[in-house]
């Protein structure tokens, strides 16, 4: 079908296109961007399309499928706001990659094969260190080298399990693989990279933080959602899965809790937010894929949200450490709103979006009895909303008044967050909007009254919990510092590794280098005249003979004398070298075939042997 | 020197009525619990209070267990890097 152009393509030409534009032209541009390629998709049928023949396999960019589709709206949702947003940056680069950025994105999601969705999924990590480098302070230059290196990683992971799987399989279809082979443990990896499991997530917490304000909002949307979606398609009902989600669930909140940098905090409650779609995903039953699907929807709302709160009041304030914050509300009660309206929807409120939608990951877990998962989950969902749900806004707007006083962000960042925070709310009051667009039918109602009464007693007594803790003063105080995890690994000993490098194997290096030169040196001396040596013992031999019969006979013994001078002379040739004398030496020509032919010899007999 | 504009939280009397406002809301939330009919998957569910006690034990033990066992281990000067 040639109507169907892939959204991949309207973004990434468009991408290009945005130098050519001015002022208001290239703001109307930009938003045009993501709703033209919106229209286009509305009007695309599912099937598979553009698809090449290469070498011997097919490459598919543009495969449409409920899955596909419910990813597909949200990024072009998520891709129009954040771009509103960030319609006051001033620098076309940012634009630019912000905007290829979320072309791949869509790339991948529309890949039918794997090798399509290698080549985006590598865009997707240059383009995203550009958005972190363009904060330009040196902390967001080497968090951004850092998450370029970790990317690198991940993408060898995935291209080596690509080849690998499709020489075993003899085929490059992306579709369900499951755990089986080397190859598929190896793109499982490269996913988890990107979707920040327990010990491959420290690139997240460690770069978005440090990335532009507007920057930052389209990280939290992409990255990690293209790597749901490519678990949700490749590797649905892993068991691994279920318990990898779950201790992303459970670990990032205890941090979120001691973090002073509240986008740092945002970003492990992302962690956190992730490992219920990793656990939906994992679980694979039709509500647990629909659950993943339909939270990775709510939460690049809220998460996108939270994020763009607490960008316009690091805008406005120059600062976002709980430490230096407090008291905003006074001055920015727009934002202020808007960011409780996101914390509300990731703690799951009733009617905010994540009550319609993680409730779901929850009722599937639980109808696969898994109790102890459940119980872990159950601990997340708490815990979110003691760090994300009230830390966040209580210390940016509450807390104690830091004295800044300012004014609410400029209307383009009002809007998007405007716009965000209604579609929040209205994902939680009306479900069934975007039950309809979720892979599998739905048979799920969450406005329950014992489901209703849960969560609320939930909620409440966790906010009772940190009510008093904050009264009582036991609630860890904010403190300027920070904390260590897992890119400790590579920030510290990596440090180690290179004085390793640099000291004691250098040293080696150079001795190795030291020894060999000199080896082979003396090996060429000795191969210039091989039988110089034996000619000096020999002579000098003879000299002792002759010494020793002449000291019995009186005067010099002209035969020591003569003897004495040749070897004198073969020395000094020896030492100096005797092509760069006078002396030539004088050898019969048939010696010096003799040699070669020995030499020869001993080449046939190796060149016999090794063969 | 100008008196600076009193804001919503400024004035305690405010803070004061928020908690009372929040305590009669657990009040509540406690009472309806022992009305409605449950559908458990789990038996625990059905246990009066389970919600309220479960989340209000999981939150000081996140913060408890932070405070106290995490951050002596991980929390560096904010140079630590540098």
């Amino acid at each position: 079908m040639i109507n169907a152009v892939p959204p991949a393509a309207i973004f990434i030409i468009g991408a290009f296109l945005i130098p050519l534009f001015r002022g208001k032209l290239k703001s109307a541009f930009l938003l045009t961007l993501p709703v033209l390629s919106f229209i286009n998709l509305l009007n695309i049928p599912h099937g598979m399309y553009w698809s090449f023949h290469f070498l011997d396999y097919t490459i598919t960019f543009l495969r449409v499928d409920r899955l596909s589709l419910m990813f597909a709206y949200i990024f072009h949702i998520i891709s129009f706001l954040s771009i509103l947003y960030a319609l006051h940056v001033k620098d076309d680069l940012q634009h630019i990659a912000a905007v290829l950025y979320s072309g791949a994105a869509l790339g991948v999601i529309f890949a039918g094969d794997l090798l399509s969705l290698f080549i985006f999924w590598e865009v997707m990590a240059v383009t995203a260190t550009y958005i972190i480098w363009a904060r330009k302070t040196k902390a967001s230059q080497t968090a951004g080298l850092r998450y370029l290196l970790v990317h690198i990683f991940g993408g060898l992971c995935l291209l080596a399990g690509i080849i690998i799987n499709t020489v075993s399989t003899g085929s490059i279809e992306f579709g369900y693989m499951g755990l089986n082979g080397l190859g598929t443990y190896l793109i499982f990896l490269g996913f988890g990279v990107n979707c920040a499991w327990p010990g491959l997530h420290s690139w997240l917490t460690d770069a978005y933080p440090e990335s532009t304000i507007t920057g930052t909002v389209f990280l939290s949307a992409f990255t990690t959602k293209c790597a749901v979606y490519a678990l949700a398609r490749g590797f649905p009902g892993t068991e691994l899965l279920i318990w990898i989600g779950a201790i992303m669930t459970m670990f990032p909140i205890f941090y979120a809790v001691i973090e002073n940098d509240l986008r740092r905090v945002l970003s492990y409650s992302l962690i956190n937010q992730i490992g219920f779609m990793v656990v939906g995903i994992g679980i694979g039953t039709e509500l647990g894929i629909n659950g993943a699907t339909a939270h990775a929807f709510a939460d690049i709302l809220f998460k996108g949200l939270l994020f763009m709160a607490m960008g316009a009041v690091m805008q406005q304030t120059g600062k976002i450490n709980a430490t230096d914050l407090g008291g905003l509300y006074k001055t920015m009660p727009l934002t202020c709103i808007f960011c409780i309206v996101g914390a509300a929807s990731i703690s799951a409120f009733p009617l905010f979006s994540a009550f319609a939608t993680k409730s779901m990951v929850m009722e599937a877990v639980a109808k696969e009895h898994r109790a102890i998962i459940w119980f872990m989950l159950l601990f997340a969902s708490a815990g979110v909303f003691h760090h994300a749900g009230i830390k966040i806004p209580f210390f940016a707007f509450f807390s104690h008044d830091s004295g800044i006083r300012t004014k609410e962000p400029p209307l383009n960042m009002l809007l998007a967050m405007g716009i965000t925070a209604f579609l929040c709310i209205f994902i939680g009051t009306v479900p069934s909007v975007l039950y309809s667009i979720l892979p599998y039918p739905v048979d799920y109602a969450p406005y329950t009254a014992p489901h209703v009464m849960a969560q609320m007693q939930l909620l409440f007594f966790s906010a009772l919990a940190f009510t008093l803790l904050i009264l009582s003063g036991i609630y860890p105080a904010e403190m300027r510092a920070i904390n260590l995890d897992i890119d400790l690994i590579y920030r510290k000993f990596a440090v180690a590794f290179l004085w390793l490098c640099k000291g004691p194997l250098t040293n080696f290096r150079a001795a190795l280098q030291n020894f060999s030169s000199r080896t082979i040196g003396a090996l060429a001396k000795f191969a210039t005249d091989p039988l110089i040596v034996p000619e000096s013992i020999l002579k000098g031999m003879q000299l002792g003979v002759y010494k020793a019969l002449a000291t019995s006979s009186k005067g010099t013994n002209p035969k020591v004398a003569d003897l004495e001078f040749q070897l004198n002379r073969l020395i000094k040739m020896r030492e100096t070298g005797r092509y760069y004398g006078t002396e030539v030496p004088r050898r019969p020509v048939g010696l010096a075939v003799l040699l070669a032919f020995i030499l020869i010899f001993f080449y046939a007999l190796i060149y016999m042997i090794t063969q | 020197m100008k008196e600076e504009k009193k804001y919503l939280f400024d004035k305690p009397e405010n803070v004061q009525r928020l908690l009372r406002v929040f305590w009669v809301v657990l009040l509540v939330l406690l009472i309806i619990d022992l009305l409605i009919t449950k559908h458990p998957y789990f038996s625990w569910e059905e246990w009066p209070e389970f919600y309220a006690v479960y989340g209000f034990v999981a939150c000081v033990c996140l913060v408890l267990a932070s405070k106290y066992l995490l951050r002596p281990i991980v929390k560096r000067k904010e140079e630590y890097y540098d």
